[in-house]
C-alpha cells in the first residue's frame, strides 16, 4: 500500500530508548507546569516555610522542654526532620490533581492516541513531582539552617534523611496517582487527598513525640507510616538518642524502606492499571 | 453484517470499519456500524449528543476496543495493532488538549517529539505548521492567553506534526465563535489539500454541508443514512413547502395537502408546520394553493425553501429533539451520558 504522507517503515514498536525519551518529554511538561503555575509554586514553597517558622516560634518554647536531649535542646532540630515528611505528604496531592486535570481536558486522550510509550505519562508526571519536591525540600533546608537547625549525627546521615524523605515523596506520588485515576473528578480529588492527610500528619511523631497521646491514638500514631518515616529521618539526622527506647537507627531505616518499597510495589502497578482503564 | 475479512479490505477506503459494536454495561453506544472513508476526502459523522459519534471516533483512534467488529485505518487493523496504527493517525478530541502553561511552539514541539521526530526536525516542522495556521505571531506566548479558536487550531495543528494519514476530529468547532469556526474549516480544507484524510464529527448541519465530501447521519449508535450532502438533500425532493395551519386544524390540512402533492406530508408540532416536498418547485406550490383554495382552507402562512441538512435530519429522526438544540450544552461529555441514559 502506498502512502502519501507518513513514514510507513515505522511500526510503532517501542524500545527502551523511546521510553526514556518519552518520559523526559512528559517530565519536562510537568516541570514547566510546576514552574509557571504561580499558585502551585506559592503553595509549594510558602506553605512549608510558614509551617516551619510558625511551629518553631509558636510551639517551640513549650515543646522544646519535652523533647529528648539528643535534639541538642532545640525544638527546630526535632521539628525539621518531621516537617520534611509533612511537606512531602501535603505536596503529594498535586500528582492526583494534575492527573485528573489531564484526564478531564483531553490531554490523556491525546497522549494515548500518539505512538508514545504508555508508561511515560505516569512516570513523567511522578518524576516531575519528585523534582518539585526536591526543590521545596532544599528551600526549606536553607530556611531551617538559617534559623538554627543543625544535624547532630554526620553529614552522611543528614543526606540519608533527605534521600529518605524524597523516596517517600516519590512513593506517595504513585499512591496519589492511583487515587486521582480512581476518582477522576478534579474537585472531588481535592478533598479526597487533602482531608485524609491531616490525621496522618498530626497523629504522628512529626510535631511532638507521641508518648503523651491517649493510648488509643498512640497505637495508631506509633505504627503508621508517617511516624515510621519521620523517626527514621530523625534517627539518621540526630542519632539514636532521639528515638523512642528500643528503636535503632538501622532498624527504623529498614522499616521505613520497607514501607516505601511496599507502597511502591502495590501502588505503581495499580496506577498503571487504572491509567489503562481510566479513559475507556 | 458482512463477515470481517482482513485480506479482502479494498485498498481504496483508508478507513474501513465493519460491524463495530461498543457497549457500556447494558447501553449499546455503537450498534453495528459499517463505515468507509475514501482516501483524501472529508467524511462528516453528523448526529446529536449521545448518538455514538465520539465512541466511534475513540474506537478508530485506538482509544477504545470495540466489543465486536473490525476496523482498518491506513491499512492497519486498529484493534489488533494499536501501536502501529498510532503512527498513522492524528486525533483532536472534543476539548482542545493543549497545555496552557506552555507556549504554542512548545506544545507543538512536544507532540513532535512524542511522534518520534528528532529535536531538530520537530523544531523545523513546528515553525512550518505555526506559519501555516497563522499562529506565528502568537507562537511564543503561553496558550493560556489564546482565544478558543486559536486553541482549537493549535490543537489540530499539533497532530499534523506527525504527518498523519488520517486525522480524527471530534467536534472540531463545538464551543467556538462563528468567525473562528470558519478559520478551523479553512484549516481542515488545507489539510485535505495536503493529502490527509479527515473524519470529523459534528452536531452542526451547516458544518457537514460546508466541509464534507460525504456525510453519515448517525443516531442511537447506527448510521441511518449516508451520501453526499446534495444526495441527502435530493432525497427530500427539490423544494420544501411549509404550510402553517390555524391552531388545531393540522389534520384537516394534512388530508387536503396529501392529495395535492406526491410524497409524505409531515407535521412538525414544535414549529407548527406541515412540511411537504415540492418536487416540481413553483408548479407544486401552485398545486398546493389550488388544493387549499378548493377545500376552502386558508393557512396562516406558506413558505418555500431549498432543503437543508436540517430537513434531512428531522425527517430521519422524527421522534428526537432537533440536533441543534444539543449544541448549546456547555458540557458535551456530561450531556452525552445523559442523552444516552434518557433513551433507555
Amino acid at each position: 500500500m502506498t502512502t502519501a504522507t507518513a513514514p510507513t517503515s515505522d511500526t510503532g514498536r517501542i524500545g527502551l530508548a523511546d521510553v526514556v525519551s518519552d518520559t523526559l518529554v512528559v517530565t519536562r511538561r510537568g516541570l514547566i507546569r510546576n514552574i509557571r503555575l504561580p499558585q502551585l509554586l506559592v503553595f509549594a514553597t510558602i506553605q512549608p516555610v510558614m509551617f516551619l517558622l510558625l511551629f518553631n516560634y509558636v510551639f517551640g518554647g513549650v515543646i522544646g522542654t519535652q523533647i529528648p536531649p539528643a535534639a541538642g535542646g532545640k525544638y527546630i532540630n526535632f521539628l525539621m526532620p518531621g516537617l520534611l515528611v509533612q511537606i512531602v505528604v501535603f505536596g503529594a496531592g498535586q500528582t492526583a490533581i494534575g492527573l485528573t486535570e489531564d484526564l478531564n481536558n483531553g490531554v490523556i486522550d491525546r497522549f494515548r492516541s500518539l505512538p508514545m510509550a504508555r508508561s511515560a505519562v505516569l512516570a513523567g508526571r511522578t518524576i516531575a513531582d519528585l523534582v518539585r519536591n526536591a526543590f521545596v525540600v532544599s528551600l526549606m533546608l536553607v530556611v531551617a539552617f538559617a534559623i538554627g537547625f543543625r544535624y547532630q549525627s554526620s553529614f552522611l546521615g543528614f543526606l540519608g534523611g533527605v534521600a529518605l524523605a524524597l523516596a517517600f515523596a516519590f512513593t506517595l506520588s504513585w499512591v496519589m496517582a492511583s487515587i486521582g485515576l480512581r476518582i477522576k473528578n478534579p474537585e472531588a480529588v481535592q478533598s479526597a487527598v487533602f482531608i485524609p492527610v491531616f490525621p496522618f500528619v498530626f497523629a504522628s511523631s512529626v510535631f511532638v513525640p507521641p508518648e503523651t497521646m491517649p493510648s488509643w491514638l498512640r497505637a495508631f500514631a506509633d505504627h503508621q507510616p508517617v511516624t515510621i518515616i519521620a523517626n527514621a529521618i530523625r534517627g539518621l539526622m540526630l542519632g539514636e538518642g532521639i528515638l523512642p527506647a528500643g528503636q535503632t537507627v538501622a532498624g527504623q531505616t529498614l522499616l521505613a524502606l520497607a514501607w516505601i518499597v511496599g507502597l511502591l510495589v502495590v501502588f505503581a502497578p495499580l496506577a498503571v492499571r487504572l491509567y489503562r482503564r481510566a479513559v475507556t | 453484517m458482512p463477515p470481517p475479512d482482513h485480506s479482502a479490505a479494498s485498498p481504496d477506503p483508508i478507513v474501513d470499519a465493519r460491524g463495530i459494536v461498543v457497549r457500556f454495561g447494558d447501553v449499546t453506544a455503537v450498534d453495528g456500524v459499517d463505515l468507509q472513508v475514501r482516501r483524501g476526502s472529508i467524511y462528516a459523522l453528523l448526529g446529536p449528543n449521545g448518538a455514538g459519534k465520539t465512541t466511534l471516533i475513540r474506537v478508530l483512534s485506538t482509544l477504545l476496543k470495540p466489543d465486536a467488529g473490525v476496523a482498518m485505518v491506513a491499512g492497519i487493523d486498529v484493534v489488533a495493532d494499536p501501536p502501529m496504527a498510532r503512527t498513522r493517525i492524528g486525533l483532536a478530541g472534543q476539548f482542545a488538549a493543549v497545555d496552557e502553561y506552555q507556549t504554542g511552539r512548545e506544545n507543538v514541539e512536544m507532540i513532535g517529539r512524542l511522534y518520534r521526530l528528532s529535536r531538530a526536525e520537530s523544531r523545523t516542522r513546528t515553525s512550518e505548521i505555526l506559519e501555516r495556521i497563522g499562529l506565528m505571531e502568537a507562537a511564543d506566548r503561553r496558550v493560556g492567553t489564546y482565544s478558543g479558536g486559536m486553541r482549537r487550531r493549535l490543537d489540530l495543528a499539533a497532530s499534523l506534526i506527525g504527518r498523519p494519514e488520517v486525522m480524527f476530529l471530534d467536534e472540531p468547532t463545538t464551543g467556538i465563535d462563528p468567525r473562528s469556526r470558519v478559520g478551523v474549516w479553512e484549516l481542515v480544507q488545507d489539510l485535505v489539500a495536503g493529502g490527509t484524510t479527515v473524519l470529523l464529527t459534528t452536531q452542526y448541519l451547516e458544518e457537514a454541508d460546508q466541509l464534507a465530501d460525504r456525510v453519515g447521519v448517525i443516531d442511537r449508535g447506527r448510521i441511518i443514512t449516508e451520501g453526499t450532502a446534495d444526495e441527502l438533500k435530493d432525497t427530500m425532493g427539490g423544494t420544501i413547502v411549509e404550510v402553517e395551519p390555524p391552531a388545531g386544524r393540522h389534520e384537516e390540512f394534512r388530508r387536503v395537502l396529501a392529495s395535492a402533492v406526491e410524497g409524505e406530508v409531515t407535521w412538525d408540532p414544535q414549529r407548527g408546520h406541515l412540511r411537504l416536498p415540492a418536487a416540481e418547485g413553483a408548479a407544486s406550490l401552485m398545486a398546493v394553493t389550488r388544493a387549499l383554495d378548493a377545500a376552502d382552507l386558508v393557512p396562516d402562512d406558506i413558505t418555500t425553501h431549498k432543503p437543508t441538512l436540517d430537513d434531512v435530519f428531522l425527517s430521519l429522526t422524527e421522534d428526537d429533539a432537533p440536533a441543534t438544540n444539543a449544541a448549546d450544552d456547555p458540557d458535551p461529555q456530561r450531556s452525552r451520558t445523559r442523552g444516552r441514559k434518557a433513551r433507555r
